[in-house]
């Protein structure tokens, strides 16, 4: 029920809506919800509105988090320590 | 697709259960309830259980806003369509919960009420303004994710001065449940639920921020991480909740944050309390009457309100006797513990709610995870010598 989506906005039109790209699928949103999005910012959408902007270099930190977490166990190559 | 797949690699999956298995003591037991159904479909989906060591375990919470929707608020709905005539539009995941007499929306309307199924509340507004002669009633359902769209038609509908457009509000909270959770007698009592943190809910928190679960860190001493939906964000969650146990501390952290700060959006804030306001109790299936859980739609919208409108008279109607659902939302039993499970009651002909939605406990668990029940160790005694990741 609350699941969304981040979509990439790659028109605006009137009245708060965009145009947004879900990998290839192109659908209309409502950006009422959200202030200051710019044309190629990606933003979290349900139910047809976008709820807030996703921060690019949050979720690469966020990534480069995962990948440490991994990598300071490699000599065990995921394996289960004793 | 950006920012889901890098979210969900295989390969970075295996580190993170290596790292999380080298953190949790062995010595102890960790109970964790993820609050989302999101997080309680990613686990099941993804196989997260098994990539866990077999003394941390997951406990489904009731966050799926379908699954705590009460037999009688579906009733209203249906009343509606019988006896006034009105267009009733939901979300197409309310349309299969049982309601009384063997119904559900969907075979009310097999029987000829006019349910329709609608992707937006945007396009239950557009069909009200697009047939002014049919009465449209709106069965707006959801958590604080989905509460500020249906502000933002209400107050459109106010605008336009949209006399055929109302809204059935059943708006619920989540801090308000998860405070139920901790307190709850009937948890106390069976006492096999001890919780030692909580995954805190991914898309809500885009809408009321990090802020409102400190006050579980501080009161109830529960560690909070807020987590995407994606395998990886709830595993690195896990990951953050065993170190916190570990190390004596109860705070919240945020591991999403790429959509998610501490102060939340404040425009949809802002436009949430303009048009709703607290319900003095609400029922939630499997939790009961819960204080100041919901939201109603306040005095000046009262013309779009359709339990005004229609003088609607809420009844209470007790669950099916033998489904467990009230207490696999509760965290008390898990869904093979329900003798109607995967036999009656299946995601085709559900008996019970958390049967009906694929965020439900019953529903992720018929669909990911059934075959762990007839293992031989029962899929939890030792880890597992494969990883079902796909990398």
């Amino acid at each position: 029920m609350c699941l969304a989506i981040p979509a990439r906005v790659v028109a605006f039109a009137a009245d708060d809506q965009a145009v947004v790209d879900l990998g290839g699928v192109r659908k209309q949103v409502s950006l009422a919800l959200v202030d200051g999005v710019e044309l190629g910012d990606y933003v979290i959408v349900h139910v047809g509105y976008a709820l807030s902007r996703l921060d690019p270099e949050e979720a690469e930190a966020t990534l480069a988090l995962l990948r440490e977490a991994g990598a300071l166990l490699e000599p065990a190559s995921g394996e289960a320590p004793a | 697709m950006k920012y889901v797949d890098e979210f969900r690699d295989g390969t970075l999956a295996r580190g993170l259960a290596a790292a999380i298995r080298a953190e949790a003591d062995p010595a102890r037991r960790y109970a964790f309830m993820e609050f989302c159904g999101g997080h309680t479909h990613a686990i099941s989906r993804y196989g997260v259980t098994d990539l866990l060591p077999p003394n941390v375990r997951m406990i489904h919470g009731p966050g799926c806003p379908v699954c705590v929707l009460p037999i009688g608020r579906i009733d209203l709905a249906i009343r509606l369509a019988f006896e006034r005539g009105v267009t009733v539009l939901t979300y197409g995941d309310c349309l299969r919960v049982p309601a009384s007499d063997g119904l559900s929306m969907l075979k009310a309307k097999a029987r000829g009420a006019d349910i329709r199924m609608v992707y937006s509340a945007a396009d239950a507004l557009a069909l009200a303004q697009r047939e002014p002669g049919r009465e449209v009633v709106f069965f707006a359902i959801g958590f604080e994710t989905t509460t500020p769209p249906t502000a933002l038609v209400l107050q459109q509908a106010r605008a336009l001065g949209l006399a055929n457009f109302s809204v059935l509000c059943n708006h619920v909270l989540t801090p308000s449940a998860i405070q139920t959770i901790l307190e709850s007698p009937e948890v106390r009592q069976f006492g096999t639920v001890p919780l030692d943190g909580f995954i805190g809910p991914a898309h809500v928190s885009t809408i009321i921020g990090s802020r409102p679960y400190e006050f579980f860190a501080e009161e109830y001493r529960k560690p909070v991480v807020i987590a995407g939906f994606e395998p990886l964000d709830v595993m690195q969650a896990i990951r953050m909740l065993i170190r916190q146990v570990n190390e004596g501390r109860a705070e919240v952290e945020n591991e999403f944050t790429r959509a998610v700060n501490r102060d939340g959006n404040l425009k949809a804030q802002a436009l949430v309390s303009e048009v709703f306001e607290l319900r003095r109790s609400f029922e939630w299936r499997g939790l009961g009457q819960v204080p100041y859980s919901a939201l109603r739609i306040r005095a000046p919208f009262a013309a779009w309100d359709a339990e005004v409108k229609f003088g609607l008279d809420y009844r209470s109607v007790p669950d099916h006797k033998a489904c467990e659902c009230g207490a696999i939302l509760r965290g008390v039993k898990r869904p093979s513990d329900c003798r109607l499970f995967a036999t009656v009651c299946t995601p085709e002909n559900p008996m019970g709610s958390c049967m009906v939605s694929s965020e439900g406990a019953c529903a992720a668990h018929y669909n990911y995870g059934r075959f762990r029940d007839h293992a031989p160790d029962n899929g939890r005694s030792t880890p597992p010598a494969t990883i079902r990741l796909a990398s």
